[in-house]
């Protein structure tokens, strides 16, 4: 079994979990359902102003719903001592983290799209004609909070204070993925909406270089 | 179903450490391993016997000394099938998922028929399409020990594998390990006390916080082994 069929077995069996126990969908898009409904009677939705601040308000609901998420991803694998099982089955270590990525992402990408409507309605925004813009920031900062997130949860699990470890480590690390990710947000939300490359650039380079530094290093994060 | 098992694995510890902390869970232990033996390791609680199994397994390192296999090719780990005291299974996933997705993970031949067999082997036949958290710990154990026979490993490492585990499947279990042992398989068991299981092997050792202190092939000098005080 190579590195993706490995992958694949391992990617399947996340979401078959998850869809038999919607533990993590649930919490994650309740949560981001409360915050937006929260915050959008704190500004008032006709102004210019909701526009501002609607995109990072978005993009922090989805950093607190992601650290909700990234928390348990490993710390499931050790109540049945599971990690240890699937060490001992995988051909690459680096399938065990492709697939937990990529279960975050996925998971993250569905709570985000099913929240954008309720936040467009909301804040009174429309995304008619940037969808194509948004999902792609969708993706690429969705990529980047798990693939750094995944990471980090490998290491908390392992350690004490493992509740506590993880939102510490997570939330300064990703602050660049949530700055560009607002911006971009912004920008295709302004009145005269433009794709700014610049951010997707950034963001595409954070999500190679983490990704880069998993594989390279990943194998050490599993070791007891 | 036992099969031909693939060349046998041995393995040498020498001069191991691992150290939690300030505790020695094994202190300077050299013990070489010839592929195809049998060895019950014995010892109290907190003796060294999981964390022994544990670095045979390949799943931690030992904090100084080495642990290096025969038979198997350079820089690779054997695939040994381990039993731990956790289940290593999930229970989100009834039995017949788990033994299918683990048996993917290892590669494993004609798979559907591969854990049928298994399950009823262990006899959760009945049981195949229930969900793991709805099973005894026996239940479980059966699970774990079916999981662990899947690739028909070379070398395997059971922990304790007759607990929570009734009569019946502890004859089976003993049964099934007599066949793989003569197969030519590389068992290393732990065990508490002599059981119908310690009966199997072809050497005991007992640890004594976390290094040798009786090492023994003379089945007449097994039950002084196991006998010593915390069994």
């Amino acid at each position: 079994m190579g590195l993706l069929s490995n992958t694949a077995a391992l990617l399947g069996k996340e979401v078959r979990t998850e869809f038999r126990s919607r533990e993590l969908l649930s919490t994650t898009m309740v949560f981001v359902l409360i915050v937006v409904v929260l915050f959008s009677f704190t500004f008032d939705p006709t102004t210019n102003e909701s526009h501002r601040f609607g995109p990072g308000l978005l993009w922090l609901a989805f950093l607190f719903a992601a650290s909700l998420m990234l928390q348990p991803c490993f710390l499931r694998e050790q109540v049945n001592d599971t990690l240890s099982a699937l060490r001992l089955a995988v051909s690459d270590p680096f399938a065990i983290f492709l697939a937990k990525l990529g279960a975050n992402t996925l998971f993250l990408l569905m709570t985000e799209v099913l929240m954008l409507p309720v936040f467009a309605a909301f804040f009174n925004v429309s995304f008619r004609g940037q969808l194509p813009g948004i999902l792609l920031t969708f993706f690429l900062g969705s990529l980047g909070i798990s693939v750094a997130g995944t990471a980090l949860a490998a290491i908390s699990a392992q350690a004490r204070m493992r509740e506590l470890l993880l939102p510490l480590l997570l939330l300064p690390l990703l602050a660049p993925i949530l700055v560009a990710s607002t911006e971009v947000t912004v920008s295709l939300m302004a009145p005269e909406p433009f794709m700014q490359w610049k951010g997707i650039g950034f963001l595409t380079v954070f999500d190679v270089v983490f990704l880069t530094a998993l594989w390279l290093f990943g194998e050490y994060l599993l070791e007891e | 179903m036992v099969s031909a098992a693939e060349p046998s694995i041995g393995l040498r510890f020498e001069n191991v450490d691992k150290r939690y902390g300030a505790v020695y869970a094994l202190r300077n232990l050299t013990l070489a391993i010839a592929p195809g033996e049998c060895v019950a390791l014995a010892g109290r609680n907190g003796s060294g016997k999981t964390t022994l199994l544990r670095i045979a397994a390949c799943l931690m390192r030992p904090t100084r000394g080495t642990l290096s296999f025969s038979g198997v090719a350079e820089n690779q780990n054997p695939r040994a099938g381990f039993v731990a005291h956790a289940s290593m299974v999930y229970g989100e996933l009834t039995a017949k998922e788990n033994l299918l997705f683990f048996a993917k993970l290892l590669g494993v031949a004609n798979r559907q028929q591969r854990v049928d067999n298994l399950l009823r082997e262990v006899g959760l036949g009945e049981r195949k399409d229930s969900l793991v958290r709805t099973f005894s710990r026996g239940m479980r154990q059966r699970v774990a020990i079916a999981r662990a026979l899947l690739a028909d490993p070379s070398l395997l490492l059971f922990d304790e594998p007759a607990t929570g585990l009734d009569s019946e499947a502890t004859m089976w279990l003993t049964g099934h390990l007599a066949k793989l042992r003569d197969s030519g398989c590389t068992i290393l068991l732990s065990l508490h006390g002599e059981s119908e299981i310690a009966r199997l092997a072809t050497r005991a050792v007992r640890l004594d916080t976390g290094s040798a202190v009786a090492d023994t092939r003379s089945g007449a000098t097994f039950q002084s082994v196991f006998s010593m005080a915390g069994g």
